[in-house]
């Protein structure tokens, strides 16, 4: 097998090609561990950026990392002028795509930049200069490069707000961005080549895409009908081998996992509680039993103390709605809800229903802060939340029976309109 | 004291407040699921659909405008933290 050259016999970086007018002008960051603080990777990362040659121009796709701007530009010399240079175009703004590119805007003043939309005001912050020539492009968006043009999908949310990808046609190519990416840093480039990478690309999707889901499907509905040769993304190898594979595959993780036994018109409630004297337990049970009142609310109670993380989260991401029940420990909740709590980011929680329990000696001001974020974290909190103090009475037992109805009546759009005047909000 | 009154569609409740209340004001104590970034008109994340009366809201600022277009909103959406609630009834969800 031919080694892939990615220098020159003096040893200077030089481009490699995906096709005779196609090159790839990355880098590679064989020794980062640690990603976006929320990323691991045992071999690194690879910041990948391309140029496409047409007969009347030269286009650069995504840059890299800024210090590693050196390599990236003399491979990019290795294969055009920067006169030649007509169109750059950003799929994403992080920085670690756009260190090189106020750079390179200065070696090739010629150069049309081309983002989406909601990149704009992104590139003011991130370049903070005022006067940016750009051109904000959406789908159905061409540039021509002569013989060969660009085509942008705008794909929001994969995984900020300015995602795009460009596809070039003549040659059956997707410029990707972050989408279809991993951190996995091989030399050997590309898929059918490098080491195994495919824990690398599932543990980028479960960290990076897994939260927008639906906008993942709704960016397949653009990617799958492209006739595809190649996928070109900007970390980790190029897929060249069955690009095709990948795509199913992000839409078989963007899907629920396992078919859930419910029917349509039952609606799922999750209670998660953790309790050091029973007290916030015994809130539990009586408001599981409230809720099993409700007609096709399928209920599941669950004690935090039992499980691990991990599973509970795939469990909320598809439930529909989340009750929590947490004793007060020294004014604040306890640390395994905010450990579930901080662990919600993966997943999309919008308007998903949240309600909030618990037993307390003190104060019992975590039921508040467990409100509050779970607010944050976009659940609807349509009923207060319900605090004991140390053991629950016979009728504070009846209050949690009627807290856990009222929620599950919530969830069913069962529970009547009301009317509130504004002095009487707390 | 002039009134208007809001109902939060997703939670179906409704409250009656002095006119010139911003949504902001009322949405996070009863519980809507409308969320809030900056607070200050600045991010778009409050961005909220006015199903009914949206004439009886006070008009978008220059700088709420702005954030509507960058966010390629609708024209019957505004910013939660920004919006007054002038008049009569309004009806919102979160967008």
């Amino acid at each position: 097998m031919n080694r892939i050259v990615l220098e020159s016999p003096d040893g200077v970086p030089v481009a490699v090609p995906l096709s005779e007018r196609v090159h790839w002008v990355g880098a590679f960051d064989p020794h980062l561990r640690t990603f976006d603080i929320i990323l691991k990777t045992a071999n690194g990362t690879s910041y990948n950026a391309y140029v496409v040659r047409g007969s009347e121009g030269v286009a650069v796709i995504d840059t890299v990392k800024e210090g590693f701007a050196d390599v990236f530009f003399a491979r990019l010399e290795s294969v055009a002028d920067y006169a030649e240079i007509k169109v750059i175009v950003l799929n994403h703004l992080e920085p670690d795509h756009t260190g090189a590119l106020p750079e390179l805007m200065r070696r090739a003043p010629g150069a049309q930049l081309y983002i989406s939309q909601k990149a704009q005001s992104m590139l003011k912050g991130l370049l903070k200069q005022e006067n940016l020539h750009f051109t904000p492009v959406v789908t159905g968006d061409t540039v021509s490069l002569g013989d060969r043009s660009l085509q942008f999908l705008h794909t929001p949310y994969l995984h900020w707000p300015d995602t795009q990808c460009t596809y070039l046609p003549e040659e059956a190519m997707l410029f990707s961005g972050d989408v279809f990416g991993c951190h996995f840093c091989d030399d050997r480039l590309f898929n059918d080549r490098a080491g195994d990478f495919r824990f690398s690309f599932e543990y980028y999707y479960a960290h990076i895409m897994r939260p927008f889901k639906e906008y993942v499907l709704r960016a397949l509905e653009l990617i799958e009908p492209l006739p595809l040769k190649l996928i070109a993304p900007t970390h980790g190898p190029i897929l060249r081998d069955r690009p095709d594979r990948y795509i199913q595959r992000y839409r078989q993780l963007s899907s629920p996992a396992l078919h859930s036994e419910i029917s349509p018109q039952q609606k799922t409630l999750l209670i998660f509680y953790i309790s050091s004297y029973g007290n916030t337990r015994r809130m539990a049970e009586a408001i599981y039993q409230g809720a099993l009142q409700v007609d096709d609310v399928r209920v599941s109670l669950y004690d935090l103390e039992g499980g691990e993380v991990a599973p509970f989260v795939d469990l909320i991401e598809e439930a529909d709605g989340l009750i929590l029940g947490t004793p007060t420990i020294n004014g604040d909740a306890v640390k395994p809800i905010w450990d579930l709590l901080s662990s919600l980011t993966v997943v999309n929680l919008k308007n998903k229903l949240g309600g909030v329990f618990g037993s307390y000696g003190w104060t019992g001001e975590g039921v508040r802060l467990v409100e509050d974020r779970l607010r944050g974290l976009k659940l609807r909190v349509p009923i207060p939340g319900l605090r004991v103090k140390l053991i629950p009475t016979d009728d504070e037992i009846l209050e949690c029976k009627a807290f856990g109805l009222e929620l599950a009546q919530e969830l069913m759009g069962l529970r009547e309109a009301k009317m509130i005047n504004f002095a009487d909000l707390a | 004291m002039a009134k208007a009154t809001i109902t939060f569609e997703d939670i179906n409740i409704t409250v009656t407040v002095p006119a010139g209340t911003r949504v902001i004001e009322v949405s996070e104590k009863v519980g809507s699921a409308i969320t809030y970034g900056c607070r200050e008109g600045d991010c778009g994340t409050c961005l909220m659909k006015i199903t009914d009366g949206w004439n009886n809201l006070s008009e978008p600022s220059v700088l709420e405008d702005k954030i509507l277009r960058e966010n390629m909103a609708g024209k019957h959406n505004r910013l939660a933290c920004q919006a007054q609630l002038l008049t009569g009834h309004i009806s919102v969800k979160p967008a």
